[in-house]
């Protein structure tokens, strides 16, 4: 809230970030899936979360984009806490996210999941549809305009006939793209992509790794993205933020963290089979 | 995309099947007999109960054509021809043969059909040897005689078998004929069926229209299609069907594949052509005809209401009928003189703004608890909700409001701007305020669900937790969903007031929510013409819960045939008789996961070879 300004303004040369983890915990059970974590997340930024499996990184998107439960600390962004709203306000407030697991709305079109996407930042409701304003087909065609302005950006991949494919006749590669372009179309600050490439070939993992890049110089999205490529986040990261047991083990640009003991052995420790 | 549905009869353009060559034909006798003596009893266990249930008797009064035929007769001729046919059907897999049709097929379908005309066999010998009227309520002599023809208890024991065989191996050779002739076939059938089924709307009109003389060739005296004109009705809808197919799917397809302004052109025309018909045929119609179209409107009101909240939001409602019963009450309230409580004596067109109003408050109460849970749940929870709103209407409680079991009585006719009285009295003129109503519930479902808030129902409908980390209110959504099917569902409601002229809270039991749903269900969830084409059949043909239809005489049994048809659906055709194409995937996915991935062709719509690549199939 306005403290928080007040404080963050209050140390010169500080750069507030636009969004901030303050010691974040998440339980399941006796587990303790997050675990007193900070993390941030600056203006314009492409920050990686990496981590062997079951550290934490879904669970940490999930807490931030309030699908689960925080058991302690604060999310803020902007400066205003997080904490206590809905999923679709936290989207509304300017954070969009893909997920691990695909689910894309598998039997709308392509076009469709992108326009449906755009329901926080439209108005248009039930009368204007009735009445067919002038004002709800001038919407209408707003959106459908973004939509297509959006699955552009992904080259041939997702227009031209497709646009009208149910999603489900997507291959997996598009079907990750089209995630993106949904996140995209709720027009936010900060994207939070959770392993985007996972399951592409070599060739489709740089042509996404370079889309990562454009969509935060193009259109300005901070973003934070779980990989396990270190191909993907050498390339694409300005800084990488590594978990494991749900605690930051190291922070820092690439080199330094790809060095760090702590994060080898982590690494290590779970090729030798112990978790 | 027709390519979703797998074609039953050769490939289809767009389709995705390259038609594996058949195998030879299997010898006759070459069958897993263990699968045909399994069809066969299940077959059989129908027939039974078929005939135990009374049907035969009851139906045996309505006479399909002349002489030969009854519906009471029909309907034990039914399950060994269709287990015949079924008998036949080769499941395709990978890497199995398709075997062409054979004797083989005519073989097994006659086991099957003799199993099935057994169980009948068996059950008139067990009637005449046992006295088992004691657990059977239903027996009667009556049934003995009619499976007898009239004969010793040998002969039914003999006949049905030969029946249940002969019905067994037609069900087989139909599978043996080519796709046209199939097609000429069944056409045959279902036109003179339809024209017994539709005997006295077709008499009603024909009498409005001068037409007594082609009726009086065409029916018995006493009901019935004369056995001549059946058979000259088979001959010329069979010529029509082999003649005329071809040109009919080419005029569609000519309709569908216009573009942009044509198009829409097309459809303007088909609706004004389709409004018409429905304006000027009740002018021809008698006050009977008329009642039965008041009704079926009256449900296919009901029908599209329910289609938003199931069919576009996926909600599943169990207590719609709650809608009904408001509308119904409150318009009575507010314009009948003897409302026990207040009587405000509105003309009906205010009330009905205030019913509305009510309605959408009532929807905003019931769908703001229910609506925060999910499947299995939500159904019971506003099955409860259904059944609470009508013991309401019900109990001491409100009785000083609403008359308890007694109702509220004369409620006067809706008066529309000083032009017309909308009584029961004439039903023509219920007719026409209720296509009034189902006019604007098109427009309200079609012009919702192609905006932002059908679009977000869609996405509810698919993935509850994505839609809301894509930033969609989903609680505001659904509820938005709840309060326009409560509306649409007032307004039936409100007119169902006016024409009865009385409502009491048995009008309003759980079942008319069942059969509202069935119809949906039945038509195509999602799919505006599904939806009116399922309740306008069903409702028509068999009757609304309380409401007689074209089948007086099934009455008795339209709960059983209801709930058969709605299991029936499920297994056979989920996505209902006239399917919204987005609904059809949505069931079959699954199926057509399975089919790509066994073809090979998953994650390949890069390449373009793909049948996903063909622009086509768009
Ligand atoms: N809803 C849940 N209920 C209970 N436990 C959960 C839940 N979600 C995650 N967990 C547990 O929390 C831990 C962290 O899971 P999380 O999905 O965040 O890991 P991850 O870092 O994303 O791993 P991966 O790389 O495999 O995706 C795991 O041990 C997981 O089993
Ligand atoms: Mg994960």
């Amino acid at each position: 809230m306005t403290d928080t300004q007040a404080a963050a303004a209050a140390v010169p040369g500080a750069v507030q970030p636009l969004l901030e983890t303050r010691g974040l915990s998440v339980d399941f059970g006796g587990l303790h899936a997050l675990d007193q974590l900070s993390f941030e997340v600056r203006e314009g930024e492409i920050v990686s979360v990496i981590g062997p499996n079951g550290a934490g990184k879904t669970t940490l998107f999930n807490a931030i984009t309030a699908t689960v439960e925080v058991s302690d600390g604060d999310i803020v962004f902007e400066g205003q806490s997080l904490l206590g709203l809905d999923p679709n306000r936290v989207t509304s407030r300017g954070i969009a996210r893909t997920f691990q697991n695909v689910r894309l709305f598998a039997n709308m079109s392509v076009l469709e999941n992108v326009m449906v996407s755009q329901h926080c930042r439209t108005k248009q409701h039930a009368f204007g549809a009735l009445l067919y304003t002038r004002a709800f087909r001038r919407e209408e065609a707003e959106i459908r305009q973004r939509a297509e302005e959006i699955l552009r950006f992904f080259g041939t991949r997702l227009i031209g006939y497709r646009v009208d494919q149910p999603a489900f006749t997507l291959s997996y590669a598009n079907r990750r793209r089209l995630e993106i372009a949904r996140a995209m179309a709720t027009q936010p600050k900060l994207i939070l992509l959770d392993e985007p490439v996972a399951g592409m070939n070599p060739v489709e993992s740089a042509e996404l790794t370079g889309l990562i890049g454009r969509l935060r110089d193009e259109w300005g999205f901070a973003i934070a993205v779980i990989e396990h490529d270190m191909g993907v986040v050498r390339e694409v990261s300005d800084r990488v933020v590594v978990l494991d047991h749900g605690v930051k083990i190291a922070e820092g640009d690439y080199a330094d963290v790809a060095n760090d003991p702590q994060v080898i052995e982590a690494y290590l420790g779970k090729g030798a089979g112990e978790r | 995309m027709t390519a979703t549905l797998p074609p039953t009869t050769g490939p289809q353009p767009g389709g995705t099947q390259p038609e594996a060559p058949l195998a030879a034909p299997r010898p006759a006798l070459a069958h897993d007999w263990r699968r045909i003596a399994r069809m066969g009893s299940i077959a059989a266990f129908g027939q039974v109960f078929i005939a135990l249930s009374n049907m035969p008797v009851r139906l045996d009064e309505r006479l399909i054509v002349k002489p030969v035929l009854s519906l009471g007769y029909l309907v034990l001729l039914i399950l060994p021809f269709a287990a015949g046919y079924r008998q036949g059907h080769q499941i395709k897999r990978e890497g199995v043969p398709t075997y062409a049709p054979g004797l083989n097929e005519v073989v097994g379908g006659l086991s099957c059909g003799a199993l099935a005309g057994g169980g009948l066999s068996l059950l008139a010998v067990l009637l005449t040897h046992f006295d088992l009227r004691e657990p059977l309520v239903n027996w009667s002599p009556i049934l003995l005689d009619l499976l007898a023809f009239g004969n010793a208890t040998w002969f039914a024991a003999v006949i049905w078998l030969v029946i249940g065989g002969g019905m067994g191996a037609a069900g087989g050779v139909l599978r043996l004929l080519g796709p046209r002739i199939r097609r000429a076939v069944v056409t045959m059938a279902l036109a003179v069926a339809g024209a017994a089924v539709l005997e006295s709307l077709v008499v009603d009109l024909a009498e409005g229209l001068g037409l007594e003389t082609l009726t009086d060739r065409l029916y018995a005296r006493r009901g019935g299609v004369n056995w001549s004109s059946a058979l000259g009705l088979a001959v010329v809808s069979g010529l029509l069907a082999v003649v005329g197919r071809g040109r009919f799917r080419q005029a569609r397809t000519r309709v569908t594949e216009l573009e942009g302004a044509k198009r829409t052109q097309a459809n303007v025309g088909l609706i004004l052509l389709t409004a018409a018909v429905l304006i000027v045929l009740p002018l021809f119609a008698g006050k009977l005809t008329n009642e039965l179209l008041a009704n079926v409107g009256l449900f296919v009101l009901l029908a599209l209401g329910l289609n938003v909240v199931v069919g576009l939001a996926g909600i599943l409602d169990l207590g719609y009928v709650a809608f009904f019963a408001v509308g119904s009450y409150s318009a009575a309230v507010l314009t009948a003189a003897t409302s026990p409580k207040i009587a405000p004596e509105m003309p009906w067109l205010a009330a009905l703004i205030v019913v509305v109003i009510i309605a959408g408050l009532v929807g905003l109460f019931i769908g703001a608890p229910v609506i925060r849970m999910r499947g299995d749940y939500l159904a019971i929870v506003t099955l409860g909700f259904g059944e609470i709103i009508r013991l309401l209407f019900l109990s001491d409680w409100l009785s000083g409001w609403f008359g308890g079991s007694q109702g509220i009585t004369n409620i006067p006719a809706a008066g529309i701007f000083g032009l017309t009285d909308v009584a029961g009295t004439d039903p023509r003129r219920v007719f026409y305020l209720v296509l009034a109503f189902c006019a604007l519930a098109i427009y309200v479902s079609w012009r919702l669900e192609h905006s932002r808030l059908g679009r977000a129902w869609m996405a509810v409908r698919e993935d509850e937790t994505v839609a809301e980390a894509m930033g969609i209110n989903t609680v505001n959504v659904k509820l938005l969903a709840f309060v326009v099917g409560a509306v649409l569902g007032s307004f039936s409601g409100a007119i169902f007031a006016a024409k009865v002229g009385s409502v009491f809270p048995t009008s309003f039991l759980i079942l008319v929510s069942i059969v509202i749903l069935v119809v949906v269900i039945f038509g195509g969830m999602g799919n505006i013409i599904g939806v009116i084409a399922g309740s306008a059949v069903l409702i028509g043909v068999l009757g609304g819960p309380k409401q007689p239809g074209l089948l007086v005489e099934f009455s008795e049994f339209k709960l059983l045939i209801y709930g058969a048809l709605l299991i029936w659906m499920m297994l056979a055709r989920p996505e209902g008789l006239i399917p919204s194409v987005r609904r059809t995937r949505e069931l079959r996915q699954q199926e057509m996961a399975q089919d790509a991935w066994l073809r090979g062709e998953v994650d390949d719509d890069d390449g373009g070879n793909g049948p996903a690549g063909s622009p086509s199939a768009v």
